[in-house]
């Protein structure tokens, strides 16, 4: 080789043009083609279900979507008309309630957990704790609920589901919260240590406030995932045919209609009437359920900007 | 000076105090969660106590389930479970990871790339973001599934899903009937209906921690294929793949253990009967279809036994939960080493 003039070096000697080509008439290329194919079209398969789910609610729901719905009671076997407004209120009193509950206790370990040092058992096992919670079934939430609320004051109430969806909150917005407040900036922490606060003062006038979108984000998702749990409230808050205020009052001991419920109960029934609020409540629910985990992306987002 | 004094002062006591307090509260939140999983699982133990001391292990193996007779026994409703679980993971993991493969290794990238490049339209940096944005915005179409509340999904699958299959089933069903998965007829709600709608429950979360897996794959594994001149498809099945299985694996896991413990879809569609057969046309019991249908109208003795039955059920899914998290963990470290 090395006697050789340069010039007559080939280095593609040897070297098919035509064999480098891509053609689609090569195993390799087709194959390749073939695939892609195989998973652009499964994934639009996979979102089929999600279009069908949100046209079958647009049209069997909304065509009974009126005002009436959302002030009237639900109606008996082969009445005509009615609504689930009691269903409406339940959801949200047993949410807010469940909120009510979660929040504050889960934002205060969220505190502790982030400010954690690395080796602190405590918090690698709580954080292990919310992380199995997390994958928890809900309908076991409801049956904690049942074993702890229900059976101890005698029968089903608005309480119990509450009780039994904080416990599916909890996770959500404890994991979040840690991640809020790990995320703000180090040297704003230390800005207030090196002022002279002291760890309360630093938490409550520096790192809550700072990380407080992206403590409303986890907020706003595990309200979103709560509104549409249905399992733990079968047999926490029951169902009712009516309003949970009356004479003034709210009844949180008594047992509350709730959207997911009514859906439930009514999806069964062989009346029509029952099946088309069924589907205008899932309607409802979706919507509601959608808007909050929009608001919770898009503060999030904001966050990240 | 005042001002200075007042700006560099020392922590008052009641300041002091209050720090204290705060930070002793939040640590007692923190271990009150520990305790409220253990008081979870005690709870549920100690109620099931009873109806462990009458009916023993039994219950787990044993098939009839008779309030009238105080016979009770859930081997039907384990089998259901699995079932139902293991072939709406068959569906959903194979959809899953083909839409997170398409959401991670550039597709779309590509495909704007060449509608634009019809319109002459590839280098306005107008639109130098929008495959990024595309990307984003199918990751959230796919995330939306999960956020559609399980209840509608059940109220969709008796009022669509089984409407449409059931030609389908009854054709299966008249000319396959000697393979014994379609050996009944699809009289309404059965195992196949509840484990498609179940598949497409489980399936953002796969697809979710299948692309997280996808995306921390690091760049040089993928780089250094397509520089052998690996095709698109081999890097993705040679390299890339392997590389992320555990991770995708791990996501399977847990999707696994969401499954086992879904209950509104399936007490909808699996048509609570309590039998035991291969047919995906026939109606069978989920242990949580179980709980939802029984627990309204349960008397005392009934309670303990439910509790059982909902012990059973923790125990499968904290198994399954925590080896998924494990699994995920090892994923996690294991990738750190290739990274560097």
């Amino acid at each position: 080789m090395s006697g050789l003039p340069p010039q007559e070096i080939n280095p593609f000697a040897g070297v098919d043009f035509a064999e480098m080509e891509k053609s689609l008439q090569r195993p390799r290329t087709l194959i390749n083609a073939l695939l892609d194919l195989v998973v652009v079209g499964m994934t639009a398969l996979a979102l089929i279900p999600l279009f069908s789910v949100i046209w079958m609610l647009v049209v069997r729901g909304g065509r009974r979507l009126t005002l009436a719905l959302f002030t009237e009671l639900p109606p008996a076997p082969l009445e005509a008309g009615g609504g689930f407004g009691n269903a409406i209120a339940g959801t949200l009193v047993v949410v807010g309630v469940a909120a009510l509950f979660t929040v504050p206790f889960a934002i205060a370990s969220a505190v502790y957990l982030a400010q954690a040092k690395p080796e602190d058992r405590l918090a690698t096992s709580v954080r292990f704790a919310a992380k199995v919670l997390t994958g928890f079934p809900s309908i076991l939430a409801g049956v904690f609920a049942y074993g702890v609320i229900v059976l101890s004051t005698g029968g089903f109430s608005a309480l119990a589901g509450a009780v039994a969806l904080s416990i599916l909150m909890l996770p959500t917005v404890v994991l979040t919260a840690e991640d809020a407040i790990r995320a703000v900036p180090a040297r704003m922490r230390e800005a207030a240590i090196g002022m002279g606060a002291t760890d309360a003062q630093t938490a409550w006038m520096v790192l809550l406030p700072t990380a407080f979108p992206g403590i409303l984000t986890g907020v706003m998702l595990a309200i979103a995932r709560a509104a549409g749990e249905t399992a733990p409230l079968i047999f926490t808050a029951l169902f009712s045919n009516y309003w949970l205020f009356s004479h003034g009052r709210l009844h949180l001991m008594q047992p509350t209609a709730s959207l997911a419920v009514l859906i439930y109960n009514f999806a069964g029934m062989p009346f029509d009437n029952q099946v088309e609020l069924a589907w205008a409540a899932a309607l409802v629910l979706v919507l509601l359920v959608l808007a909050l985990n929009l608001a919770g992306q898009a503060l999030s987002r904001r966050q990240q900007e | 000076m005042a001002e200075a004094a007042a700006t560099t002062q020392e922590p008052t006591a009641t300041q002091r105090l209050t720090d204290k307090v705060f930070r002793r509260g939040c640590q007692a939140c923190a271990g009150l969660i520990l305790l409220l999983v253990l008081f979870i699982v005690v709870r549920i133990a100690l109620a099931a106590v009873p109806a462990i001391r009458e009916h023993g292990i039994g219950f787990l193996t044993g098939t009839t389930w008779d309030p009238n007779q105080g016979r009770f026994a859930i081997l039907p409703e384990i089998w259901g479970t699995l079932y139902t679980s293991l072939l709406a993971l068959l569906f959903g993991s194979v959809f899953g990871i083909a839409a997170a493969i398409y959401l991670s290794e550039g597709f779309l990238g590509q495909l704007t790339y060449d509608v634009l490049k019809k319109l002459h339209l590839e280098l306005n940096p107008v639109f130098l973001r929008l495959p990024a944005q595309l990307e984003g915005m199918l990751k959230n179409l796919v995330e939306l599934l999960a956020a559609i509340p399980s209840v509608v999904y059940g109220l969709w699958g008796l009022f669509v899903v089984i409407p449409r299959i059931r030609p389908v089933c009854g054709w299966l069903n008249a000319k396959l009937s000697f393979i014994p998965f379609f050996s009944t007829p699809l009289a309404g709600p059965g195992v196949l209906p509840a484990s498609i709608v179940l598949a497409i429950m489980i399936l953002p979360t796969v697809t979710a921690i299948g692309r997280h897996a996808l995306v921390s794959v690091p760049p040089k594994l993928r780089m250094a294929a397509y520089g052998l001149g690996a095709t698109r498809w081999e890097t993705i099945l040679g390299v890339i793949l392997p590389t992320a299985a555990r991770g995708i694996f791990g996501g399977i896991v847990l999707a696994f253990g969401r499954a086992l413990g879904e209950t509104m879809a399936l007490a909808m569609l699996v048509g609570n009967a309590n039998q035991i057969k291969l047919s995906l046309f026939s109606p069978a019991n989920t242990l949580a279809a179980l709980l939802a249908n029984s627990f309204p109208e349960a008397g005392p003795k009934q309670v303990t036994v439910l509790m059982y039955a909902a012990l059973v059920l923790l125990a499968i899914t904290l198994a399954v939960n925590i080896a998924g998290s494990l699994i995920l963990q090892r994923a996690s470290r294991g990738s750190e080493g290739a990274r560097t």
